[in-house]
């Protein structure tokens, strides 16, 4: 009796959590444009509704009614399967973030952090699929750009985060908010956030960093040829990417749901929202790198820095008592 | 990177700057009184059209947006008709600038929008107002030697009267 309860309860769990990233998804692109409006001096989109929150419905309803198109030279299958992926794994991805012990869909998988770098790469497939599917010299450009970026930041990332697991001696997203109870690992491991953030940023390949799409010179890369509702489900794959980021920043690095006098679940919603406006404010300020340029920063940079990290912080656990 | 982070601080800033955006139906921009904008064709102090037919502005209409026919009635020249096609319009003013009579004029006026393309074909009785425009006291016909009904030669503003050239003989 009990057991049929908690499937329902956790049925009703999954389904409230989708409509929930959705529609944030959704009002994120409208707070993007706004953002970005009042970072150029402008306004951005506020005619429709109030402060113009209807433009999301207005792009909502464009998007569903553009035709579904498959160029003859596409190889259908493949095309139709990737804005599924990025959609897909960027959404199991959030499952495991935890907003709050009590809210969040399992935020206390013993495997969290591992299966949320398994989700991220598996994400690259969807780009680099996109790409070769589309069957298009720029799609196909913007996929291989995809590839190497995205396979070469998670290998940063992932270091990164070994700090975190080293000093938390867990996987489980849960047990590492909770060790962050007295010191944010924002403060001992500040290169590491550093680097997990600026791979965060690769992984949604968000501007500075949207070498595979690069409008000015791919077109729209990996998703040229993409229309309708399976660009929209690149987009929102995009946004959700973003808030991905964001929580799981929040989560690892900025003692998550703690905070003073406020509740835990708007101290993670107050931080993951922070985070979120950085990643606009950076796509206001910041241009985009030539492509070796941004590979060269990341294996001649961020590799040595994120190993240094470890190494240092494994020393100082073993030289003296726990640091925290 | 350091620059990056300075980049980073100054755009943010810009959250605290008014926006540069006038928002225009609501609020309408400052138009200067040269400001190019919907042709209009003017009257003399008297009343009478001033557009005397010569063809210079069709002539120097980079887009051919003007046509009109002369037409005559009692010594003066008039369009019969007058049609300026502001779909095709590019408000360059050229126009304006051939006129020898200060007939056609710009203004700063740009809301014409239609639906319908064939609204934008603008026809004489659209194009002529009541008043002079930009030059209340200029009359082509007064300053002009022409001789119409009512002004003979050598009755106009600062024009002497004729020498006939026969009596000057010695």
């Amino acid at each position: 009796m009990s057991n049929s309860n908690e499937i329902v309860a956790g049925l009703l769990n999954i389904v409230l959590g989708l409509i929930f990233l959705m529609v944030v998804a959704s009002l994120l692109t409208w707070v993007e444009r706004r953002l970005l409006g009042f970072w150029q001096d402008r306004y951005g989109p506020n005619r429709a509704g109030p402060f113009g929150v209807l433009q999301v419905v207005a792009d909502g309803i464009k998007l569903l009614f553009k035709q579904d198109w498959i160029p003859p030279f596409a190889d259908p299958g493949v095309f139709v399967l990737a804005p599924a992926i990025s959609m897909v794994t960027v959404m199991l991805a959030l499952a495991i973030v935890p907003a709050t012990p009590a809210i969040g869909i399992i935020g206390n998988l013993n495997v969290g952090l591992l299966f949320f770098l398994a989700m991220s790469g598996l994400g690259v497939y969807s780009v680099v699929l996109a790409g070769w599917s589309s069957n298009n010299k720029f799609s196909l450009l913007g996929g291989m750009r995809a590839a190497a970026q995205m396979v070469s930041y998670e290998v940063f990332m992932g270091l990164s985060l070994v700090g975190v697991v080293m000093l938390a001696g867990s996987f489980n997203l849960t047990d590492i908010v909770h060790a962050q109870r007295h010191l944010w690992y924002a403060v001992p491991q500040f290169l590491g956030l550093v680097v997990f953030f600026l791979g965060g940023i690769a992984e949604t390949h968000r501007l500075p960093f949207d070498l595979p799409e690069g409008e000015s010179e791919l077109g729209a890369g990996f998703h040229t040829e993409y229309s309708g509702m399976k660009f929209g489900m690149f987009f929102i794959g995009e946004y959700i990417g973003i808030m991905l980021v964001s929580a799981m920043t929040t989560v690892l690095f900025l003692g998550g749901w703690y905070g003073p006098i406020l509740p835990p679940l708007l101290w993670f919603g107050v931080k993951t929202g922070f985070l979120v406006a950085f990643f606009i404010l950076l796509r206001a300020a910041l241009p985009r790198p030539r492509y070796d340029q941004f590979m060269a920063f990341g294996w001649k940079l961020l590799l040595p820095l994120t190993l240094l990290n470890i190494l240092v912080t494994g020393a100082l656990m073993l030289a003296g008592p726990a640091p925290l | 990177m350091l620059s990056s982070l300075r980049t980073l601080w100054y755009t943010f800033l810009h959250l605290f700057r008014p926006a540069v955006t006038v928002a225009y139906p609501e609020e309408m921009p400052y138009l200067a009184p040269r400001y190019r904008g919907r042709i209009v064709l003017t009257r003399d102090p008297d009343g009478e059209e001033r557009c005397v037919s010569c063809y210079l502005c069709a002539v120097a209409c980079p887009v051919d947006c003007i046509s009109l026919q002369k037409t005559e009635k009692e010594g003066r020249w008039y369009p019969e008709f007058f049609t300026i096609n502001f779909s095709r319009c590019i408000f360059c003013g050229f126009c304006e600038e051939a006129c020898p009579t200060y007939a056609i004029q710009l203004t700063p006026d740009f809301e014409m929008s239609e639906y319908d393309r064939q609204n934008l074909v603008y026809e004489k009785e659209d194009l002529l107002i009541s008043g002079t425009g930009k030059y209340p006291d200029y009359n082509f016909y007064r300053v002009s030697g022409l001789a119409i009904p009512g002004k003979d030669k050598g009755e106009a503003e600062h024009e002497e009267t004729p020498i006939d050239t026969r009596s000057l003989l010695p």
